[in-house]
């Protein structure tokens, strides 16, 4: 509950940033003379070190995060879906090799996968976006296998066959909608994964580029003066936090209401 | 009347397991006429269902395989058919009842719209027409149309049971397949729906099969009955053939005995002796002889032929072998 809060506290700046703040003006122009500027009725959260709006670019940053995560987490639980729902639903050589794949591509961590595919593909919101959709699919593809597998075996699925349904139609009708459990509780926990590494590709620098506003980023760009202006820092942190945080709660509120195991 | 909507000869089917292969169906002969009703009767593991699923070709993948045989469905060989002609039959001309209604709908899809599933996929009818039809056949089970937007788990299990036959009957198919269809209701729900089943069957002449190991249900419902035993049919008769005739397959003998009787003043059952042969192993002779009460030296050597009794009546026993016998090899 807490974690729908935060979550639409967070959705709503992110929606509502231009209503608050001149993306122009405010975010992206610099104003030298105002750099490092006190929290003032102006600027609620005063001024980065290139005098620029933080409130600003922290809404902005939240829109710019929840956009590359919900679009990475949306594609690759699609991809997800179509390949571990073929996989588990037709079995075989098909089966065996992908998930052989897949484990080579479990066996690397997430973020260092993205590095990698940022790195050869340069920094660029689009790359960026690739490179996590690419190391988000493997984990979904082995969420959506077992619960299909699962689903697979039931009465129903059989009585579907019976009644001459396609093999496409009943994946997409009867088998996909009784295992789209597990697989929302896996998006959103991914969600806040990918949030993550969204920020720590900025931080590194192979996030999206400046001078897009983005929490990574910049926490980066505002390490330098951490020691005179911890502010700088705490904000964009706190931000990632609190919608990190938000986020994984929803994701254990959904596990404990669609796992009847965990109920007691 | 008289063309034959069924035609099952000597159908061999083999399951493959890590442990070995199993020998479910060992040459199995069934003729079925098009509104007739044939019970197959038989223990668990007698290879009933087997049967059933052949003819809809839904065996498990890669693990079981119609080895030999072949099934005639209104003539057309449907062993040889594609997948895809095959679709096409599944649901339009013979559907299936599961076991377990509480297992075989959806449980996220209301029911209305699985019954119009099967009609979508066979016919060509509109969004109404389709709608119209649903109406008719939850009418017909005996429900209201009105609950058709309703969810399975808001039905009872007797409902669930008329829903599940809504949809094998929503094409009128030829044939029904109905896998012990009232085992998992109560015998006061089982007779309405064994009753619904019937007056449905009538209306729409639909050939059936009904799998059961209730010889009260097939009393009651059944035209010609074929009890099966470890893959073998044993006996093949009428219902007149089966419940009247003094000539039986000691087996029928030992079924009919291991069921309790009312009006007679007995307090011990007689049970078959010992369990049906493992399917694993491929038997020679006769494979009720081991727990036989009338086997002989043969019937542990030699595998009996279908033995002619009378007009529609066939036993696969020696102990039936005389002069005018029918020596069809199994």
């Amino acid at each position: 509950m807490l974690g729908l809060i935060l979550f639409l506290i967070v959705l709503f700046f992110a929606i509502a940033a231009p209503v608050f703040a001149d993306y122009e003006n405010e975010a992206i122009k610099q104003n030298v003379y105002e750099k490092f500027a006190p929290p003032s009725r102006e600027h609620l959260l005063g001024m980065d070190a290139y005098g620029r709006d933080l409130f600003a670019r922290i809404i902005f940053g939240a829109r710019l995060s929840l956009v590359i995560s919900l679009t990475t987490v949306g594609a690759s639980m699609v991809l997800g879906c179509l390949i571990g729902s073929l996989c588990a639903y037709y079995g075989g050589w098909l089966d065996a090799i992908t998930m052989r794949i897949v484990d080579i591509f479990l066996a690397l961590p997430m973020t260092l996968m993205a590095v990698t595919v940022v790195a050869a593909l340069g920094t660029s919101t689009t790359n960026l976006i690739i490179a996590l959709t690419i190391s988000m699919i493997p984990p979904f593809v082995r969420i959506v296998r077992s619960a299909v597998l699962q689903v697979k075996g039931s009465d129903y699925i059989e009585a579907a066959v019976a009644y001459g349904s396609k093999d496409m139609r009943i994946i997409l009708t009867h088998v996909l909608p009784n295992a789209i459990g597990p697989i929302i509780v896996q998006a959103t926990l991914n969600l806040a994964s990918v949030l993550l590494s969204v920020a720590a590709l900025g931080f590194i620098g192979l996030g999206v580029p400046s001078p897009q506003p983005e929490w990574g980023t910049m926490l980066a760009e505002s390490k330098a003066q951490m020691r005179y202006h911890p502010w700088q820092v705490i904000i964009p942190g706190v931000a990632v936090a609190i919608t990190v945080l938000s986020i994984n709660l929803i994701g254990d509120g959904l596990r404990d209401a669609l796992d009847p195991k965990l109920k007691n | 009347m008289d063309s034959n909507l069924l035609e099952i000869k000597d159908l061999c089917v083999q399951y493959k397991t890590h442990n070995g292969t199993v020998y479910a169906v060992n040459g199995v002969n069934l003729t079925l006429q098009k509104g007739e009703t044939l019970g197959l009767v038989g223990e668990t593991g007698a290879g009933k269902t087997t049967t059933a699923l052949s003819i809809l070709r839904l065996l498990p993948d890669r693990i079981g395989e119609i080895k030999s045989g072949s099934i005639l469905l209104d003539g057309e060989e449907i062993t040889k058919i594609s997948e895809a002609e095959m679709r096409n039959i599944r649901g339009n001309k013979v559907s299936m009842i599961f076991q377990d209604p509480m297992t075989s709908l959806n449980p996220i899809l209301p029911v209305g719209q699985q019954i119009g599933e099967a009609v979508l996929l066979h016919t060509d009818l509109n969004k109404e027409e389709r709608e119209k039809r649903v109406d008719e056949m939850l009418t017909a089970v005996g429900l209201q149309p009105s609950r058709k937007n309703e969810y399975p788990h808001q039905f009872s299990g007797g409902m669930k049971q008329r829903i599940v036959i809504a949809i094998a009957l929503a094409c009128n198919p030829e044939l029904l397949l109905a896998d012990e269809p009232t085992t998992a209701l109560d015998v006061t729900i089982q007779s309405q729906v064994l009753q619904m089943m019937n007056d449905l069957k009538k209306r729409f002449n639909t050939g059936m099969i009904l799998i059961t190991h209730d010889l009260g249900v097939v009393a009651q419902t059944c035209d010609k009955v074929a009890i099966m035993y470890a893959g073998h049919i044993v006996e093949n008769g009428t219902v007149q053939d089966i419940y009247e005739s003094a000539q039986h397959h000691p087996y029928t003998v030992g079924l009919f005995h291991s069921i309790p009787e009312m009006n007679k003043d007995s307090n011990r059952l007689a049970p078959i002796p010992g369990l049906m042969p493992d399917p694993m192993i491929r038997q020679e002779g006769c494979s009720f002889s081991d727990r036989c009460p009338k086997c002989s030296e043969r019937c542990r050597r030699e595998k009996p032929g279908n033995y002619t009794v009378s007009n529609s009546h066939t036993i696969s026993c020696f102990l039936y072998e005389q002069g005018d016998a029918d020596k069809e090899e199994i």
